[in-house]
Order: structure tokens, then sequence, then C-alpha cells
């Protein structure tokens, strides 16, 4: 709606006005007259209505804003890719790009935008704003690029889609774990650029990515809302079909060349999800598929989560030992998997008193509500 | 009036203007053409004495030298017509540099020009 909105406006923050001006108008005539059939059209164009609106007055004013006119020849009619694309401009700092696809594109709220950057909220705030007066300001385009130079536009919003996955597969806060509007949208716009771009391996992988997220999705919580771990989730329970889909999509992807962070990412998501218990899994394979993904992508994060499975393979101490130099490096001060990982791993080795204060400490760093009631309930 | 928005290109070369070897100059010289085949156009355009020329004023305190002293030094600027950033940096790119860059920045009203 937004996409659809800026669209007419050209400017994000007057579009973002419309966009709230239409819930208000919709909270007035749903009263009277009743919700409409197609509630979302009808924000939408009423969105429309008052960007095209308010753009009249502000030509009377300064004729500044001109309509979008759209261009011939663009490969996708999708509002929301072009948002994104516009979002992911190489003009933009890339820590700025994936922040405002979040924000913009997906309506994440600034809170949660700067959770998942691990920064404080105005630090965001101010990121996202200054993005968006470049936007403004520079005339960046608010198209699909060419296809030349599409493959090069790609990782940018690959990152960006994989990022409002993780959003919406942990919540960073609010009462559920799960938001599933936001992994929808992240599967939906992995969905539209695999059928965009059916060639690159990365988005295959990617999509893959998101599949096996998807089929996984029921289980991660018990009835009352609260966190299963892997190894007690119901597998019976995984959406097997969708299990199958990621499986010929990651496929599709390795036989591509080498493989990359994505594709890495969705055929150790893939090994999971065929395993038939968490002790089946093959974990030195999944050891492996860490190191290919160390080497393509060195984040402190892979680092934890290849942890995790060394865990699995050589023990829990082998666990602790590749734990220390990410410990020591500070890279993962503020993010709450360290500290409960770490405390894990102390209670496998029989280090009660010492898993007790990092899942403290985790439960310091968390605000998702079934994160907290699961590290409190580890806790006692 | 224009409608279209303007840019400015900052030409930050660390060889002198003497210097410059003739293809260079011979591109500096026909870039409003190249600029206007891909749609384009030159508003302005202004070439810089080498830095050493220079006299910096700093609270009416009066230096030798360029205001900022940097490596490539800032060399030229022109105004550039272009549909959006995307075309702008397009055409920004046909800017013959030995060894530097250019820097694109759009202009604060873009009617005020052309």
């Amino acid at each position: 709606m937004l996409a659809a909105t800026v669209r007419v406006t050209r400017d994000l923050d007057l579009a973002e006005e419309c966009v709230q001006d239409a819930y208000v108008s919709a909270l007035v005539a749903w009263e009277r007259d009743g919700v409409p059939s197609r509630p979302g059209a009808w924000l939408t164009t009423a969105a429309r209505n008052k960007a095209l609106n308010a753009l009249a007055r502000e030509r009377t004013l300064r004729s500044k804003l001109p309509l979008l006119i759209e261009r011939e020849g663009e490969t996708v009619p999708d509002d929301r890719l072009r948002l994104v694309f516009t979002c992911c401009h190489p003009a933009l700092a890339p820590e700025a790009r994936v922040a405002l696809t979040l924000r913009l594109v997906c309506g994440v709220d600034t809170a949660d935008v700067a959770s998942l950057f691990l920064v404080p909220e105005p630090m965001m705030a101010a990121r996202i704003t200054r993005a968006k007066k470049k936007i403004a300001a520079a005339r960046i385009p608010y198209r699909v690029p060419e296809p030349h130079e599409l493959p090069a536009r790609l990782d940018d919003v690959l990152t960006a889609v994989h990022l409002l996955g993780t959003t919406g597969h942990t919540a960073p806060s609010g009462g559920t774990l799960v938001r599933v509007d936001l992994a929808d949208r992240a599967l939906d716009l992995g969905r539209m650029l695999h059928a965009l771009l059916p060639g690159e391996a990365e988005v295959a992988g990617l999509l893959a990515l998101l599949v096996v997220h998807k089929s996984r999705e029921s289980t991660r919580t018990d009835a009352d809302g609260r966190l299963l771990r892997l190894a007690d989730q119901d597998r019976s329970a995984w959406d097997r079909e969708l299990i199958a889909e990621a499986d010929r999509l990651v496929l599709s992807a390795l036989r591509a060349g080498p493989p990359g962070r994505f594709t890495l990412q969705a055929a150790i998501a893939a090994l999971h999800a065929q395993a038939p218990t968490y002790a089946e899994t093959d974990w030195p394979q999944i050891v492996t598929l860490y190191d290919a993904l160390s080497r393509v992508w060195p984040t402190p994060v892979v680092a934890l989560n290849r942890a995790v499975a060394v865990a699995m393979v050589s023990g829990p101490e082998a666990g602790l030992a590749a734990l220390e130099p990410l410990e020591a490096s500070g890279a993962l001060a503020r993010y709450q998997y360290l500290p409960a990982t770490k405390a894990d791993l102390l209670r496998r080795c029989g280090r009660d008193a010492e898993a007790r204060v990092e899942y403290a400490r985790a439960l310091a760093l968390t605000s998702n509500a079934a994160e907290r009631a699961f590290l409190e309930r580890e806790l006692s | 009036m224009s409608s279209k928005p303007q840019y400015a290109v900052f030409i930050y070369e660390a060889v002198p203007p003497e210097e410059l070897p003739p293809p260079v100059l011979d591109g500096h010289l026909t870039l409003p053409d190249r600029i206007a085949e891909k749609g384009g156009r030159v508003v302005a355009g202004l070439g810089f004495q080498d830095p050493s020329t220079a006299t910096a004023i700093r609270g009416g305190l009066l230096t030798d030298g360029p205001f900022v002293e940097t490596k490539e030094a800032l060399a030229g600027v022109y105004v550039l017509e272009a549909r959006d950033l995307d075309h702008a940096l397009e055409l920004a790119r046909l800017t013959p540099i030995v060894t530097g860059g250019v820097e694109v920045r759009p202009l604060i009203d873009f009617q005020v020009l052309g």
C-alpha cells in the first residue's frame, strides 16, 4: 500500500502521511458503511486519492513534486519490488538499505529494525531519515533496474528480504515469537524475485531458506506460545511439501556453481528439516557447510551457529572453545543468543551455576515475550 | 524553466591540469557532446588552475593553497541535467579521470539554473 502510494507521490514522507490518513478515514467510513469487501484495496485507493489531492495542492503552491511517470520496458509490474530496489539503491549506505526496506516496504517498526541491527532506536531513526532525504533530494529513481544492471543490484535486495524473513521468524519484540505477516511477506518477495530471475542461484537459495522456515513455522512454539527448541519440536507437523520444494531449490542452486551464502544457509536448514530426529541430524555435514559459509560470509552470527554444530559433533566443551574468540571480540555484546547458547553448553557440561549467569544475561537482552518465557523457565 | 533535476559533478584529479595527457584533455572538451548523446545536458562547467595557485580565507586569515588539502585536488566542476540519479551517475562516469574520481551532488533547487 505504501509502495502504491509512493509511486504517486514520489515522496516517502508524504506517502506515509497519506497512508496514515487513509487508515483514519477507514475508521470513520467503515463504522458508518460497514467494512468493504476488499479492505486492502479500499485503503490503497483512499491513500492514493489523498496523495493525488496533496500533490495537486503542492503543485499549485510550488509545482515541485511531479508525478512519477512509469517508463516502458520494466520487467516486473510490481510496486513493492520497485520500492525494494529504490530502498536498496547502491547510492545509499549499505546499512541504510536494509533498514529502509524493512521500514518502508514491509512496515517494520523503527524500534524492531533497530533491534535487528543491534543499534539504539534513535540511531536507526536518524539513519532512515537520512536515507529518505537522500532518495528525495538526489532523485534516486523508483524503478526495477534494467536487465544488465539487475544482478549487481541483487545482493542488497536479497539481504533485505532475508533480514525481513529473520524478523518474522523471531520477532525482536512483542508477544509472539513468529510474526507470520512479516515472514509471509519475505516469502512473497522471495518468490517474486525467483520468478523474475529463475537463473540466479542465490535467489533460489534465499527462497529455499524462506520456504524451510515456513515449513517449520507451526512447531516453533507450543500451544501456549512458548518457545520450543529444534530438538523438542514435533517433526511430524513440518510441512513435507514445502521441505521438498526447498530441497529442489537448494539442489538447483548448488548445481549452478560455487554456492553463495544464501544457498549454504538453505542447505543447512534443509538438512535439519530432513533429519528424522535432532540427534540423527547429519551434524558433520552441517559443520562442513558452516565452514564453507564462514569462508564466503564470515560474520559473528555464523560463527555462533557453527559453534552449536561443533558442540553436536565434538561435545559441549568443543562448542564452548569455539565461542571463546567470539566473546573476546565483543561483536555480539548485545545479541541474546550468544549468552543463551553459552548457557546451554555450560549446562550440558554440568556447570549449572555459570549457566545461570549466562541465562540471566540473555534474559536482560531479550524483549520477545516467548523467548523471555523460555529463558525464565531455563533459569529456574 | 526546466523540470529535470540538476547535479553538480565535482572532479577530483591528482594530475595537475598542465600535465593532463592529450586524450584526457580531449575527453573534457567532448564531454558535453557525449553527455548530450546519452540524453543529458551540461548546463555549466568550470575548470580550475592547479591548487597551488589557490588562496584560502579563513576567519580573515589568508593562507597559501586550497581550503582543504587533498591528494586528489578539486580540479573542476560542471552542472548536468539528468532524468534521475541513475542517469546522472551514468553520465558522470563519462568524465575523463587519470587518478581520482568524481562526486555527484544534487543541486538544492534545480529550477534556479537552466
